[in-house]
């Protein structure tokens, strides 16, 4: 049996998605900034897809620029309402300890140019405390940054709140909806969200384009100067294919969200279920508020990345946030905030499920994954050391 | 180039040597959990031989296949061939080590080293004068790739 169970990390692109780029390669390859057809066919085309990218999150086609992806709307969107609030004196920007390292990356380099950066603590259910963001901020404070959905352990950010709380105190709310867009419900409106990125490979969509959305009114700063294109905000020749091919994607997406949603959340729950039968074990993140598809466990006594290769050879593909697959010493900064130690968080398995898994799937994972864990446990000293009382149990 | 040499995933998918030895005169423990490894050695040595090698590991896939080959290189062999692994050998065996999972093999050489210490503690009368273990090293500090 072969599962893809990694759709954080990127999705398989839809049918649809890939049909709807075919014509831009084939037919309509014209530049959208040519004068003759089938370059003005190609901006018309530009033009329909930021209809129907903004329909979906309810905002202005006008509000709209296409980008690389994520990580560029993310670095874009900081660095904009950062030039905006320096002009006004206010230096301030609010964050959470487990955001995206889009997020966090920038913003470290937005203190080395001297704004204070305030990263507020996400507790043990993954999830921000609106009064305590409310608290964290100050006169000068020109940015809140929290991302809506974590690509790690699937928490849903207070959206609504956060949005609410910025709008009072007048401060430009950004969240980095990478997870969220297409999986869940986002009206920009009604949740008073100033800024948003998105990635258009996270919900079947192709690699390398994404969007920003920015309320009306809001000047972005360039990242790429050159051409007039993206209302001289993004230059370089669109991605018209890649463009194309997004918002077909997200249009399927939101077009089959409620459907969707309510079968990844029932089989995520057999799966949490499943795997919470293994001793000592847990999950990470609030149980309901997460994303449909995604549950994060820690096991004790195991290490991720030996689990990871174990579970490729049985067919399946899931990720981990042990320090061993990031090439680093140190396990997930997002297990860390949520107050995972190092000893567990080593341990940890990230399963992320598509639209079209199916229970005999899942009841396969939960079979595979307990074998796994109990076979790395039975040569493991750390579990040896846990079993024979000489350590006491984290989990 | 997949992540790991054949011979590592070999080694990891069917790590030799593994388990207890219950009466090992000679127990070496090195890394820590919180680093995300740990590597136990059991040798049971009889007359400056290692008639017998077993080994338990916390850790990722090149800690497993690195514990599992240098218990192979050593199993058998004179206390001289312990005592002179290096994990440069290790690695070699192994036909290679992505740069940033080196210390795996480090470590597997440290665990020797670490029994080989407990070992002559227990029978300070066999110690060769000039045996005294190497220090373990620091993961912060990853060995150079060759």
């Amino acid at each position: 049996m072969k599962i893809y169970a990694d759709n954080a990390a990127t999705t398989r692109m839809s049918r649809t998605a890939i049909e709807a780029m075919i014509p831009y390669m084939e037919n309509v390859y014209g530049n959208p900034s040519s004068l003759y057809s089938i370059g003005q066919e190609a901006k018309e085309a530009l033009d329909r897809a930021r209809e129907q990218v903004a329909a979906v999150i309810n905002a202005d086609p006008g509000e709209i620029l296409f980008t690389s992806g994520g990580s560029e709307a993310d670095n874009q969107a900081l660095r904009s309402a950062a030039a905006i609030g320096a002009r006004k004196g206010k230096k301030h920007i609010i964050s959470s300890a487990f955001e995206h390292h889009a997020i966090l990356h920038t913003l470290n380099r937005l203190e080395k140019e001297g704004f204070e950066v305030t990263l507020l603590p996400v507790h043990e259910d993954g999830l921000i405390v609106p009064a305590e963001l409310e608290a964290a901020i100050r006169e000068d404070t020109c940015l809140v940054t929290i991302m809506t959905a974590n690509n790690e352990i699937g928490t849903i950010q207070p959206i609504r709140e956060i949005g609410e709380i910025c709008k009072r105190h007048g401060v430009i709310f950004h969240t980095d909806a990478v997870q969220a867009v297409g999986h869940l419900p986002i009206n920009v409106k009604e949740m008073q969200i100033d800024m948003l990125s998105a990635s258009a490979h996270k919900f079947h969509g192709p690699k390398g384009v994404g969007f920003l959305y920015a309320r009306k009114g809001i000047a972005l700063t360039n990242l790429i100067e050159g051409g007039a294109q993206e209302k001289g905000k993004r230059a370089g020749t669109e991605n018209v294919p890649g463009i194309m091919s997004m918002a077909a994607a997200l249009k399927e997406a939101a077009d089959h969200m409620g459907e969707n949603a309510a079968h990844q959340t029932a089989l995520r729950d057999r799966l949490i279920r499943g795997l919470l039968e293994i001793p000592h074990s847990a999950l990470n993140g609030d149980a309901h508020r997460r994303l449909p598809g995604n549950a994060n466990f820690c096991f004790e006594g195991i290490e991720g990345e030996s689990l990871l290769l174990l579970l490729d050879d049985k067919g399946i593909s899931a990720s981990s946030g042990s320090a061993c697959t990031s090439g680093s010493l140190d396990p997930s900064h997002v297990l860390l905030a949520i107050g995972r130690v190092h000893d567990v968080a080593h341990g940890s398995l990230r399963l992320s499920l598509g639209e079209d898994i199916t229970e005999e799937e899942v009841d396969y994972i939960i079979q595979s994954v307990k074998e796994v864990v109990e076979y790395l446990r039975s040569f493991s000293p750390v579990w040896r050391d846990l079993m024979a009382g000489k350590t006491p149990f984290i989990l | 180039m997949a992540l790991y040499s054949e011979k590592v995933m070999d080694h990891f998918r069917n790590p030799r040597n593994v388990g207890v030895i219950e009466d090992a005169n000679a127990i070496g423990e090195v890394g820590n959990a919180k680093c995300g490894d740990i590597m136990k050695m059991y040798l049971k040595i009889e007359d400056d031989i290692v008639e017998d090698v077993k080994f338990e590991t916390f850790g990722c896939g090149s800690a497993i296949a690195s514990s599992s080959m240098a218990t192979e290189l050593i199993k058998g062999k004179p206390l001289s061939e312990a005592m002179n692994l290096t994990n440069k050998a290790v690695t070699e065996a192994l036909d290679g080590l992505p740069a940033y999972k080196l210390h795996c093999s480090v470590l597997a050489e440290e665990a020797i080293q670490s029994a080989l210490e407990d070992y002559y503690s227990k029978y300070p009368e066999k110690r060769p004068a000039d045996f005294a273990a190497r220090p373990a090293h620091d993961p912060h500090d990853l060995p150079e790739e060759d």
